[in-house]
């Protein structure tokens, strides 16, 4: 009966397999494959070794684009988690409660649902010197005498951007987070309120180690995301190149311009591969000291709890 | 008595004024929050010169039909959205249906491979798009699918995050006994699956339908290298290519409008399912 039931498993999960393998796993090994070539897309792939992957290393805008897109990322990141973070405090908060969060969650979460092409078209309007919101409003307000060109200097370009990120991950962080903190008894809370505790006390000491493994997650799949970053960068940049002065150009933009506007292909393969490298360290290296941590604290609470131990039995 | 009554009366006016910051900090951030969403589906009603000339506005125009009939001049964006409707539709049904009887076959069936082949499921969750890419790229155009539906089609029967939470899904509602019932009965293995595995993973498929919808809806990247001709884009396609056009600088009614037709669709479904959408981003299975 078993042997023959399995046979239903192999065929159940067999579309799967063969559509994976084809358009998604050959794929992986074709641009590995490529990496090791000389290759326009026109004519055949010649065979060059690890050409490419030492000229990627040594390029200089390669490592530029890395820089920009890390840049950009970080600051998106704090931004993104602080804001999060606030929002929980405020929602979260045993003394003042605030209703409605549901329909801010939903309202919150409304930028993430927008194609970032379209993010991009509207920012551009927006952030426009001339006559984009954004300045109107400033010079309104009177807060600025002369408008602003979010989008001509390499600093507030890549400042723009992030925010632009922020403004569109916000609101799933918070969702996140928030489940974490609902999902702790109330109790917890109210009885380090009881014990003195202050509002920020609470937030550091009791709710923060709630949401770490969240944090992680979130940090982690934020810095997959941020290091992929494309679709805004190639529209918000004048010539999709990443203007002004090559501040908005993403490792991602750097790779699909090599491929699809100098016909590189080989040489855009190799930066997905070095990219990927650079990914698998990074969260390994970012894990690794958290865990560390983690596991410090744990013998220092087995310490305590066998020196406890130790004076009872005295 | 009196300290007493003053001291609440301070209390009171404590709490009524952190309320009112609280909620007044809640408010910019709504108000920034919709802010594009006011802007699009207003300026699509506006006159291009009433947009340049007093930027934000709360008050709808009458140039909704002016503005379709030039947007329509400069790209056509009815066929753009029947083609996004059909690709995101195709991809919706095909992700659903293969990701669920994959991840029952996971949880129904104890063969050899079983847990091998979906830990490498797991593991695969973890790389990045960005490899695949280019070689996916390439790969097509050996095929000869490219500027055809097909590469952002076919590829929604192996949903690797789909496949991962369903098969979650399913050892929570999915019960063994039932479909050993079944079995008894004399039910065929995938007359099963139809008509106890399908419906008992509903609510899991629904959920991870509308955001697969959400994504391919919403699909550039894919669309941008494989798609040619201007008859078969999709509507981010579309809109991309309207910057730098006359709509872009001058006539920007037409523009908003365009965007308008693309974001529009997404927000309404997305509110319409928002309780248990929410829900599921909480219990994170949503790759952010």
């Amino acid at each position: 009966m078993e042997k023959k039931l399995s046979k239903y498993g192999y065929l159940y999960i067999l579309p799967f397999f063969v559509i994976f393998i084809v358009f998604s796993l050959y794929p992986i090994f074709h641009t590995l494959y490529l990496s090791f070539t000389k290759y326009s897309g026109f004519t055949d792939p010649v065979w060059v070794g690890f050409d490419n992957y030492l000229l990627v290393l040594e390029d200089k805008i390669f490592w530029e684009a890395f820089l920009n897109t890390i840049r950009i990322w970080g600051v998106n990141i704090v931004l993104q988690i602080a804001l999060a973070l606030v929002l929980v405090m405020i929602f979260s908060d045993l003394k003042y409660k605030v209703k409605g969060l549901k329909i801010f969650r939903i309202i919150f979460y409304l930028p993430n649902l927008i194609a970032a092409t379209s993010v991009a078209l509207i920012f551009l309007k927006l952030l426009n010197q001339d006559y984009g919101v954004i300045n109107k409003f400033l010079f309104d307000l009177n807060l600025i005498t002369e408008s602003i060109g979010w989008l001509k200097s390499s600093f507030l370009a890549q400042l723009s951007v992030s925010n632009i990120q922020t403004w569109m991950w916000f609101g799933n962080s918070f969702i996140l987070f928030m489940a974490a903190v609902h999902a702790v008894n109330k109790e917890v809370i109210e009885a380090s309120l009881i014990d003195g505790a202050g509002r920020f006390k609470i937030l550091l000491h009791v709710k923060l180690p709630l949401i770490k493994p969240i944090l992680i997650y979130v940090g982690i799949t934020g810095l997959i995301g941020g290091l992929q970053l494309f679709d805004i960068p190639l529209l918000i940049s004048e010539d999709g190149l990443g203007s002004p002065d090559g501040a908005l150009n993403t490792v991602i933009l750097y790779l699909f311009n090599h491929a699809f506007r100098y016909h590189n292909f080989g040489y855009a393969a190799a930066i997905a591969y070095v990219l990927f490298v650079i990914i698998v360290i990074i969260s390994g290296v970012f894990l690794l000291t958290v865990n560390r941590a983690e596991i410090k604290e744990n013998l220092k609470k087995k310490r305590i709890r066998k020196m406890g131990a130790k004076l009872n039995e005295h | 008595m009196n300290t007493k009554y003053s001291n609440q009366f301070k209390e009171n006016l404590k709490r009524k004024t952190v309320y009112t910051l609280l909620y007044i900090l809640l408010g910019i951030l709504v108000i920034i929050c919709l802010i594009p969403f006011v802007m699009v589906l207003m300026n699509a009603t506006r006159s291009g010169v009433s947009i340049q000339k007093n930027g934000l506005s709360l008050i709808p125009g009458g140039y909704f039909m002016d503005n379709w009939e030039t947007l329509k001049q400069f790209t056509d964006i009815k066929r753009g959205f029947i083609n996004s409707m059909f690709i995101s539709i195709s991809v919706t049904i095909l992700s659903g249906y293969f990701s669920a009887l994959t991840a029952y076959g996971f949880y129904t069936y104890n063969f050899k491979a079983n847990k091998l082949l979906f830990g490498f499921i797991v593991l695969f969750m973890m790389v990045p798009s960005q490899l695949a890419f280019l070689g996916f790229y390439e790969w097509m155009s050996i095929l000869g699918f490219v500027d055809t539906f097909i590469p952002l089609i076919i590829p929604a029967i192996a949903s690797v995050g789909t496949v991962f939470f369903l098969r979650q899904y399913a050892s929570g509602t999915v019960s063994k006994e039932i479909i050993d019932s079944a079995r008894i009965d004399g039910a065929s293995e995938l007359y099963t699956f139809h008509k106890i595995g399908i419906p008992l993973m509903m609510p899991g498929i629904s959920t991870m339908s509308i955001f697969t919808f959400i994504g391919s809806w919403n699909n550039y990247l894919g669309a941008r290298i494989i798609l040619n001709s201007p008859e078969k884009f999709t509507l981010p396609l579309q809109l991309a290519n309207l910057k730098g056009s006359k709509v872009w600088f001058e006539n920007q009614g037409p523009l908003y409008l365009g965007l308008f037709v693309s974001i529009f669709p997404i927000v309404i479904i997305f509110i319409i399912f928002s309780k248990f959408l929410v829900e599921s981003i909480a219990a994170g299975a949503v790759k952010g």
